[in-house]
């Protein structure tokens, strides 16, 4: 998940915040949507029910097998405090770590971050994850209070009124559940991504093409873009589409024995060096639509 | 063959810089600290610095998208590695016994007044009722959790409750779970000041209801004195602990409601993190409340003993939270 490279798609922008360093540089942080964030909870839920599963058969097998007079009463000392740490100090553990991340988090790739930009505090951590309480305990006890024989009314006003704390990210514009709010985090993207080949690279070790101006000219910067991507992701069939729609675009007259791969390679070699060149005098194309470099 | 591109070239140039930042803040994070040598925990901001530059001229000159992406990543991953909490764990332990917890407990003396002043609320409206009419028991405490102790029972029935010795073996799971159950309700307590402090006010005075109704029903029955001893032992800290727990509740939804001058986020984050900060010690003045209502009410059945910790308890809380403190001043003065 972490491995593969993911486009930002342009839908993403409205999610991108500022985020200045000390030397001036702005990092663009991209917010988590409320998909990842559900995602996320969701594997680290399983990861605590299938623990706690998990502790308490193991706990019982030993308190059978290990006949000693206060083993049943250690066992159960163990199991109460194991899980008040595991509803509690599961997320608070995993996020006060380097990667300020749980495992659910981890995998989807994001992280929780100080609105301001400093250091995350465990009192932050803390404040948001205590928040949890109202979050998703509160709605789940009115739930559970439903089969306890509590009034409908009584459990239905309940669930609206905890709803409102469980469905807070999806009410505000940074999808800040009640806990970032109380803690000042948020929740930021945060994948490690791996740096890919130097496609340019590729295209020297081929015979050259020889491309007119007017050839490299046909394209901007999208279409730069999309074309790294499929040289990216490496799919035979869409090279050879996107070679073949090229190809008709810009008039090339291909040499017999030509490769789709090689022509596409050096094509994108030529179009992204007549654009950095622009971009160096200060002239972008955003797409072909623009007017030329 | 063609000219190699300028952004190939500056890629080729410091890509080695980017794959060792890569690799230090993969074990950086794997681990601890610990895993780098001083020599490669210093060269890290260096790094990072250098690894911006590029991130800046990638962004100017290199349409590789893939590169800017990586930097990106890489950058935002090294910006919070090299500004983040910058203290050992043991540093922020030590710190926050020495003087984060006891300052944020008298920063927050006033919502603890109010928190406090609503339990006794409680407390007395429950006793008064309950003394008048011993019906009103019932609708202070739950059927489930007077196990036996209601207006009906005898005063000999009563009296075994607060010397019991019974299952001595099952004692320090019966400390676990009183400290676990506590602990999940002064979380829930503060946790609910979220929404605007009603929830959170109506649990401290429903707490000293139940304190209210039972203390009522052992003085009807001339057990007054001894009922104290069996209730302060540890009620001192666990009332103690349940009040800062509201106090941090209410911290955080008057904030909400009346952030003054400050913006209302800012308001509501700084005071959900004073909350957060007096929680850390809610839950250890808990614990300890645990073991004093788990063991100890067990172990010392002697109403003056158990006067004697309640008293000890309430001093060194006192001093330990409230006293002034050398340097306090001027560093709250910064």
């Amino acid at each position: 998940m972490t491995d593969t490279y993911v486009p930002p798609s342009p839908l993403d922008t409205h999610r991108i915040r500022e985020l200045v360093t000390p030397e001036g540089v702005d990092l663009q942080l991209r917010l988590a949507d409320a998909g990842e964030r559900a995602g996320a909870f969701l594997i680290d839920a399983a990861v605590i029910v299938g623990v706690l599963i998990g502790a308490t058969i193991a706990l019982a097998l030993i308190a059978v097998v290990v006949r000693a007079p206060f083993m049943p009463q250690a066992m159960v000392v163990v199991w109460l405090l194991g899980f008040f740490l595991l509803r509690n100090f599961y997320f608070i553990g995993f996020e006060l770590s380097g990667r300020a991340a749980t495992p659910g988090k981890r995998m989807i790739g994001l992280r929780v971050a100080s609105r301001n930009g400093g250091p995350l505090t465990a009192d932050a951590i803390f404040a948001r994850n205590a928040l949890r309480e109202i979050e998703v305990y509160l709605p789940m006890s009115f739930i559970l209070a439903n089969a306890g024989g509590l009034g409908g009314w009584m459990v239905t006003a309940g669930l609206v009124w905890s709803g409102v704390f469980a469905l807070f990210p999806l009410f505000n514009r940074d999808r800040l559940r009640a806990g970032d709010l109380a803690a000042g985090t948020w929740v930021v993207r945060a994948p490690k991504r791996r740096l890919g080949i130097e496609l340019a690279r590729r295209a020297e070790a081929e015979a050259p093409f020889a491309f007119t101006a007017a050839q490299i000219g046909a394209y901007g910067e999208a279409e730069l873009q999309v074309l790294e991507d499929v040289l990216r992701s490496n799919n035979s069939r869409v090279v050879a589409d996107v070679a073949m729609r090229i190809r008709r675009k810009i008039e090339w007259t291909s040499t017999p024995g030509e490769r789709d791969g090689a022509f596409l390679d050096a094509y994108y070699a030529a179009l992204r060096g007549r654009l950095e060149t622009g971009m160096l005098f200060g002239r972008r194309r955003r797409d072909k639509h623009d007017r030329p470099v | 063959m063609r000219d190699t591109l300028r952004s190939q070239r500056f890629r080729q140039a410091r890509e080695d810089q980017w794959r060792t930042l890569d690799r230090l803040l993969d074990r950086a994070e794997r681990g601890s600290v610990s895993n780098l040598t001083d020599a490669q925990l210093l060269s890290i901001p260096v790094l990072y610095r250098a690894t911006l530059s590029s991130l800046s001229v990638a962004r100017a000159t290199s349409l590789d998208r893939n590169l800017t992406a990586y930097l990106e990543a890489l950058c935002t991953r090294a910006y919070f590695f090299v500004y983040g909490p910058r203290t050992t764990l043991l540093e922020r332990i030590g710190g926050f016994f020495v003087t984060d917890w006891p300052r944020t407990a008298q920063r927050l003396w006033r919502e603890t007044l109010i928190s406090f002043a609503l339990m006794l609320m409680g407390a007395a409206i429950a006793y008064v009722l309950t003394l008048h009419d011993p019906g009103w028991y019932s609708a202070f405490i739950p059927a489930n959790l007077a196990g036996g102790r209601t207006p009906e029972a005898t005063t000999a029935a009563l009296r075994v409750v607060l010397y019991s010795q019974d299952n001595k073996g099952w004692l320090a799971p019966f400390a676990a779970f009183l400290f676990t159950h506590n602990a999940q309700i002064a979380i829930l307590a503060f946790a609910l000041g979220f929404a605007f402090c009603l929830p959170t006010g109506v649990l401290m005075t429903t707490n000293g209801c139940a304190l209210g109704a039972i203390f009522a029903l052992y003085v009807s029955h001339g057990l007054g004195f001894q009922m104290g001893g069996w209730l302060l032992i540890h009620g001192v800290t666990e009332l103690w602990a349940v009040t800062l727990s509201g106090a941090a509740g209410f911290r955080i939804g008057w904030r909400f409601a009346f952030p003054g001058e400050a913006q209302r986020l800012t308001a509501v984050a700084e005071a959900g993190r004073e909350g957060a900060m007096l929680m850390f010690g809610v839950i250890v003045m808990l614990s300890i409340a645990g073991l004093l209502e788990g063991l100890g009410r067990q172990l010392i059945t002697s109403d003056w003993a158990r006067y004697a910790i309640a008293g000890f308890s309430a001093v060194a809380w006192g001093v330990y939270l409230y006293a002034p403190r050398p340097g306090a001043r001027r560093e709250g003065a910064q």
